[in-house]
């Protein structure tokens, strides 16, 4: 090597080590900041201009960074879990059980000293049900020690929707929807001899369908025999999840579910019912803005699904929409507690939902909320949630309900085939946990 | 002065070698080790579980269904794709008019995100306002028109055939390729020896395209088996388990069930599968090649 070559070797080894010293020298942290991450891309701007606020308010910097889709999101939260690199603010997509994962693993912070300070003025600013989503009660069969884990800055509800033009259009009354599961079939015999297409729904995703069957559950057999159901202790094969299974074939041979309705995702059942391309449809309360954005004009109403059974009250999933947790490990957990019980204020909240149509879970913020809301609101009275439940179904067990209710639709399988196929599986994983 | 002759070597591959370390067998090596274990993908616990999840994966008749789905779409893959690539290929070889505008259009498919073109089939096979069925019912074959994504006779099929629309591109490329290496000399003696279009193709054609040929079969099947994003987006598996494939199910496990063991699991049975079905196609060309 020519002495010109060395020399030059050396200055290119010295500018990579410049450049690697660079990326090691840690960041200034001379100003102080909050990270929040989250995957709702509707609230993205609000979060935004929320974020500035309390800059200017505070002098802290909070930076919301999106990860969308869900599920993407999901597994970074995971991945970023496992490598402890959580943000300061997180939310947690799943189900209790992932929850509580998440909190023996140490990386929620438990916030009940918080919303217990000055007589539980935080605790009490939310909406009970929206709170007991993020709670863990003495005794719950997860291990975790009793408190609230994350606060909820939204609240939602699943209930069903109804298109008034498309009612007129069946001679049918817009302001009064079905009020019993057989009403409920004979509008779907008229929207079949209209040439209609009825219910839409996200049924190709897997918890939409659990979440209907749920409702109907409890409104056939009630709260006590679902969970013992979960627990093992009523099997499947019960006359009365036969009957809620049996639903599902009604709906399908009246006429009542829209066609192609057991692969459809929840996007294309939005589609559908905003561009009055189907007269009933099953979603969350998130659908107002959705419908909101895609069709202004859009004439609906909501209502409870039509009670099949008069013995139990309808029960329908609502809860907190999406909720936010602290990193136990951040350095800035003080700070973004602080952040987090500033968003879930009065003024915050409001302004939430009257920017994302949202329904708020601080429950002194609903001044502001449009009448198809209000209905959603309302249904909170009905509401419960999986979450609340205080015990989980197996996984592959709710697969095998959820998959086994499209295979009804599809005419593939009675509703026996599918009771007896599920209890098969839950025996498996009874077993297994032994 | 050998000696550092062999180190100077060595710190040459070293960053490859460092690059595949870390991205490929360390990921490969935890794969495996976790395969023994039940783990929820968030505990810092895992419960060894020994050889429990293969177990389990033996008595899973929902992944074998998937694998045999994922084996159907890579056979219509094989024949079906292939054959039309094939003769694509063939035909944009020759001297035909604007070949070379067939040749981009015929490439436009592959190089197309996954998602857009399952949500283009999508609407374009929905039952109740897709143009598939709009189009049959203008030609009176209304009795055709149906649910082509939701009906449990058509599902895997249609899918099968948009993989296959997704795909071809990439045989049609290797064919065309490997058509253009066959020395035009070799047709010319053909013709001269009497020979007419369809002997040379059998004759001279054929034998010299078989390393390609042998080439996109693997390749076909490898990808095709292995097929995922198109199905995710265009059934999510559904109706019930008719269009579930290995991938999907891998996904399930670790996604909606949070058990990344036996997803691990489930990762290495099929990586093996993947083997097995590699090295037969080996044998099967080592001894077409003899």
């Amino acid at each position: 090597m020519t002495t010109m070559g060395k020399g030059r070797s050396a200055v290119i080894l010295g500018l990579a080590l410049l450049i690697l010293a660079a990326g090691c020298v840690s960041k200034s942290t001379s100003e102080k900041s909050i990270t929040v991450w989250h995957w709702m891309t509707d609230r993205e701007p609000a979060f935004r201009e929320l974020a500035k606020r309390y800059e200017a308010q505070f002098g802290i910097k909070v930076n919301f960074d999106l990860y969308a889709p869900s599920d993407a999101y999901s597994q970074k939260v995971r991945a970023a879990a496992q490598g402890a690199n959580l943000p300061d603010i997180f939310g947690i997509l799943g189900e209790k059980r992932d929850f509580s994962s998440f909190i023996k693993a140490g990386y929620v912070l438990d916030l009940t000293p918080y919303m217990l300070e000055n007589n539980a003025e935080w605790k009490n600013s939310f909406f009970a049900k929206a709170l007991a989503v993020n709670e863990f009660n003495e005794g719950n069969t997860y291990g975790i020690k009793p408190g609230i884990y994350g606060a909820p800055i939204d609240i939602m509800t699943i209930q069903m929707v109804y298109n008034k033009a498309l009612f007129r259009e069946l001679g049918l009354n817009p302001n009064r929807p079905p009020q019993t599961f057989a009403e409920f079939l004979e509008i779907g015999k008229k929207i079949k001899a209209a040439n209609l297409q009825g219910l839409v729904s996200g049924w190709g995703e897997i918890w939409m369908i659990d979440c209907l069957a749920n409702n109907y559950a409890f409104n056939i057999m009630g709260k006590d025999k679902v969970l013992a159901t979960i627990k093992g202790r009523v099997p499947y094969t019960d006359p009365d999840w036969i009957k809620v299974l049996s639903l599902f074939k009604d709906m399908q041979d009246s006429g009542l579910l829209a066609s192609g309705v057991v692969t459809m995702v929840n996007k294309t059942a939005e589609q559908l019912f905003a561009n009055e391309k189907a007269v009933f449809a099953f979603n969350g309360s998130w659908c107002v803005n959705v419908y909101k954005g895609m069709n202004p004009k859009l004439d609906y109403g909501a209502f409870l699904p039509p009670k099949a059974a008069d013995k139990f009250p309808m029960a329908i999933w609502g809860g907190a929409g999406s909720s936010f947790m602290i990193n136990a490990r951040s350095k800035n957990k003080e700070e973004a507690v602080k952040f987090l019980r500033w968003l879930t204020e009065r003024g915050q909240q409001a302004y939430l939902a009257e920017a994302t149509n949202n329904l708020p879970a601080n429950k002194d913020s609903l001044s502001w909320i449009p009448d198809v809301m209000a209905s959603f609101a309302k249904a909170m009275d009905s509401a419960t949630h999986p979450n609340v439940w205080g015990v989980s179904e197996f996984s592959p067990v709710i697969e095998a309900l959820d998959k086994g209710i499209q295979s009804i639709i599809i005419g593939e399988k009675t509703p026996e085939q599918v009771a007896a196929e599920v209890q098969k599986i839950k025996e498996r994983e009874l077993a297994k946990k032994r | 002065m050998k000696i550092r002759a062999v180190l100077e070597n060595y710190l040459f591959v070293f960053p490859a070698v460092l690059i595949f370390a870390v991205f490929y067998i360390i990921p490969f090596i935890s794969v495996f080790q976790l395969s023994f274990f039940d783990w929820d993908g968030i505990l810092p616990t895992k419960i060894f579980v020994g050889l429990n999840n293969f177990k389990e994966i033996i008595a899973d008749k929902i992944w074998w269904q998937s694998v045999w789905q994922s084996g159907y779409i890579t056979l219509i893959a094989l024949t079906f794709q292939n054959a039309i690539a094939f003769l694509l290929a063939w035909a944009c070889d020759r001297e035909i008019r604007m070949k070379n505008f067939y040749r981009v259009i015929f490439f436009i498919p592959p190089v197309l995100s996954e998602v857009v073109v399952g949500l283009v089939w999508q609407w374009i096979l929905n039952g109740n306002y897709g143009i598939l069925n709009f189009w049959l019912n203008q030609f009176g074959l209304a009795n055709l028109s149906r649910n082509w994504l939701s009906d449990p006779n058509t599902a895997l099929t249609t899918v099968a055939v948009v993989h296959c629309w997704k795909g071809f591109g990439w045989g049609f490329l290797l064919f065309l390729a490997g058509l253009q290496t066959i020395p035009r000399e070799l047709y010319e003696a053909a013709r001269v020896d009497g020979a007419n279009a369809w002997n040379s193709f059998k004759n001279v054609t054929i034998p010299l395209m078989i390393p390609v040929v042998v080439l996109v079969a693997i390749l076909t099947i490898l990808g095709t088996m292995q097929v995922f994003v198109l199905i995710y987006t265009m059934t999510g598996g559904g109706p019930g388990y008719h269009t579930e494939v290995p991938v999907l199910r891998i996904l399930a496990s670790m996604r909606g069930s949070s058990r990344f063991g036996y997803a691990c699991a489930q990762g290495i049975t099929f990586g093996v599968i993947l083997c097995f079905i590699s090295f037969v196609q080996y044998l099967v060309n080592k001894k077409a090649k003899a």
